[in-house]
């Protein structure tokens, strides 16, 4: 279980997070949703270590974040950040195997190579294994970021934003496989996502956030609505319903 | 590919060594080596040990010139002249003034240190620098080397040892003689030292917080990168003074035929460094027989052209 007790956060004195508090329990999707600005990506960064935590506590399973060695969690938690500027020139199945790293600590054995291999089919990056990353297009690199988190088989995957830049066809099928982990390998995701209609087809659970704090936390047909479209976004979009899942019209 | 330029290297590497042993003022040929005792002392005093110069000092700068490119994000940089080597001479010109009878160790540690400061001096002065300008590293770069260097230079005006910077400031290879050479080992194991750590120096690569998220010690692998930058530069510029270029061309060659998997192309950079910095002083000792130019000048107008012809190839990414 993800737990995250009264945690704020300033950058510059400017408060980002007021008293965050949300509890994750192993396996599921909970789908994080919010205006620019919520502090989404923030409160992922601070549970996966990459922000230093001030206020409040954050757990991942008995590890303790700000104490636990970086190390340890990188066996239990991987994050897959929301921009992968990246200058390297790393083949796809390079950076695959980066994933592994908290495992072979730089010397691969065959189950990890086995491990890389069996990742780049399942994201579907076989064809492009040998490519360096600045020689496939925008989404290729994202679905090769998403696979190297994957690679990393940690219990827990965040993922900021992981559909930016996939065309319909990729997207879906990266949120198939997202599922798909979630409930054959028991994996609990947690995923920043600004389309709506995704994070309420996908996920188990959504948590919406504004201004830094959490402004609604429920199963996505409980949640979507357009009373918290507009409350939340600002924005007066209708919501109906199909097939008992409600469905944004934009 | 890799295989074929590693084999590539490895040819290159051993028969630019061979020219090198018998290519010179004074002519040797390779059937009398055994039967002229004249030919082997020349062969161990000093060809032998000018070979290996040129093969440590071209391939340590080539390997630290990559890591330095990775630390710093930007592959327009390379240690030599951005600060570390002027830095460096700044060291041995210190010590010189002001500890004449310091032991060769304690100099070179005292070097070694002054490089340390210089490159880190150098790391924090570019980190604020917006990546969308990638040019800006290199300026800033030569402008802390140029301050540095002015310092160099003031100091030897002052102190009376502007004869001295020469040497420190332009590498040659001339002066090099059993004996006077084997300090550059210690770049070499400095250097070779960086392959265990490629691995996370890669990772580096990939940005901080993915390196961390995977488990890196980030300040501690910076810190070791850094250190080996520092022990290379400082021991080739006081050992055969600064020589240019290679540690900026060869990892941009290595980059653009293999990538950036360290753990793949250290060694590949390290051969390709040692046979340029080779092809170089023999071009230098054949040039104006029996004159001899230094091998700053020949690596410079070497690696600047290749430097230029691989500018013009690659293709312009976005980042
Ligand atoms: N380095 C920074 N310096 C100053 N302010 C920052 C910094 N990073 C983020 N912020 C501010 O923190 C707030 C939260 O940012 P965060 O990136 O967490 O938002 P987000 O919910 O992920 O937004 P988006 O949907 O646009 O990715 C924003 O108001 C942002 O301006
Ligand atoms: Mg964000």
């Amino acid at each position: 279980m993800i737990s995250i007790r009264n945690v704020s956060h300033s950058i510059d004195h400017h408060p980002i997070l007021h008293d965050v508090s949300l509890d994750i329990p192993r396996g599921g999707i909970t789908a994080l949703i919010g205006p620019n600005g919520a502090g989404k990506s923030t409160l992922l960064s601070l549970v996966a270590r990459l922000a230093a935590l001030t206020t409040g506590e954050i757990s991942v399973d008995t590890l303790q974040i700000g104490k636990c060695k970086d190390r340890d969690l990188a066996k239990v938690l991987a994050i897959m950040p929301q921009s992968t500027q990246v200058s390297s020139r790393l083949t796809i199945r390079d950076l695959v195997g980066f994933g592994r790293y908290p495992w072979h600590q730089g010397h691969p054995g065959p189950e990890d190579r086995e491990k890389v291999e069996e990742t780049l089919t399942r994201f579907g990056l076989e064809p492009l294994a040998h490519r360096f990353l600045d020689e496939v297009s925008g989404g290729q690199k994202q679905r090769a970021f998403a696979a190297m988190a994957y690679a990393q088989s940690t219990p827990y995957l965040l993922l900021d934003e992981p559909l930016n830049n996939l065309d319909i066809a990729a997207s879906r099928s990266l949120m198939r496989l997202l599922r798909d982990m979630a409930e054959e390998d028991g994996k609990t995701i947690l995923i920043v996502l600004h389309d709506i209609n995704y994070a309420a087809a996908f996920a188990d659970r959504l948590v919406v956030m504004k201004e830094g704090r959490i402004a609604a936390d429920g199963k996505p047909e409980k949640v979507v609505s357009a009373k918290l479209l507009y409350d939340v976004f600002g924005t007066d979009a209708p919501v109906c319903m199909m097939d008992e899942r409600p469905v944004v019209l934009v | 590919m890799r295989r074929l330029t590693l084999l590539l290297g490895l040819a290159l590497v051993a028969v630019l060594a061979l020219l090198s042993l018998f290519i010179g003022a004074i002519p040797l040929d390779p059937r009398t080596l055994f039967s002229d005792p004249e030919a082997a002392r020349l062969i161990l005093i000093s060809r032998l040990p000018r070979t290996l110069a040129a093969i440590l000092s071209g391939g340590a700068l080539a390997v630290t010139g990559q890591v330095m490119q990775i630390l710093a994000r930007n592959r327009f940089i390379e240690p030599v002249t951005a600060g570390a080597g002027q830095s460096a001479a700044l060291g041995i010109l210190l010590v010189t003034l002001f500890l004449p009878g310091a032991p060769i160790w304690a100099k070179m540690a005292i070097a070694s240190l002054t490089t340390l400061v210089g490159s880190i001096g150098l790391l924090a002065l570019i980190r604020p620098l917006p990546p969308t300008q990638p040019l800006l590293v290199p300026l800033v770069a030569l402008v802390y080397g140029g301050i540095i260097g002015a310092v160099v230079t003031f100091v030897a005006y002052q102190g009376d040892m502007t004869q001295f910077i020469g040497t420190w400031l332009s590498g040659e290879l001339s002066g090099v003689l059993r004996g006077r050479y084997e300090m550059l080992w210690i770049a070499g194991l400095a250097a070779a030292a960086t392959w265990i750590i490629a691995d996370r120096i890669t990772l580096l690569g990939l940005g901080a917080s993915t390196a961390r998220s995977l488990g890196v010690n980030v300040a501690r692998i910076t810190a070791l990168g850094v250190a080996a930058i520092s022990v290379v530069t400082a021991m080739t510029v006081v050992t055969v003074g600064a020589i240019p270029f290679i540690g900026l061309v060869i990892p941009n060659l290595t980059a653009r035929l293999l990538g950036d998997n360290l753990r793949r192309t250290l060694p590949v950079s390290a051969l390709f460094g040692a046979a340029l910095v080779l092809a170089a002083d023999i071009l230098g000792r054949v040039i104006r027989m029996p004159f001899e130019v230094p091998v700053s000048a020949t690596v410079g107008v070497v690696g600047a052209a290749l430097f230029l012809y691989l500018l013009y190839r690659e293709p312009r990414h976005a980042a």
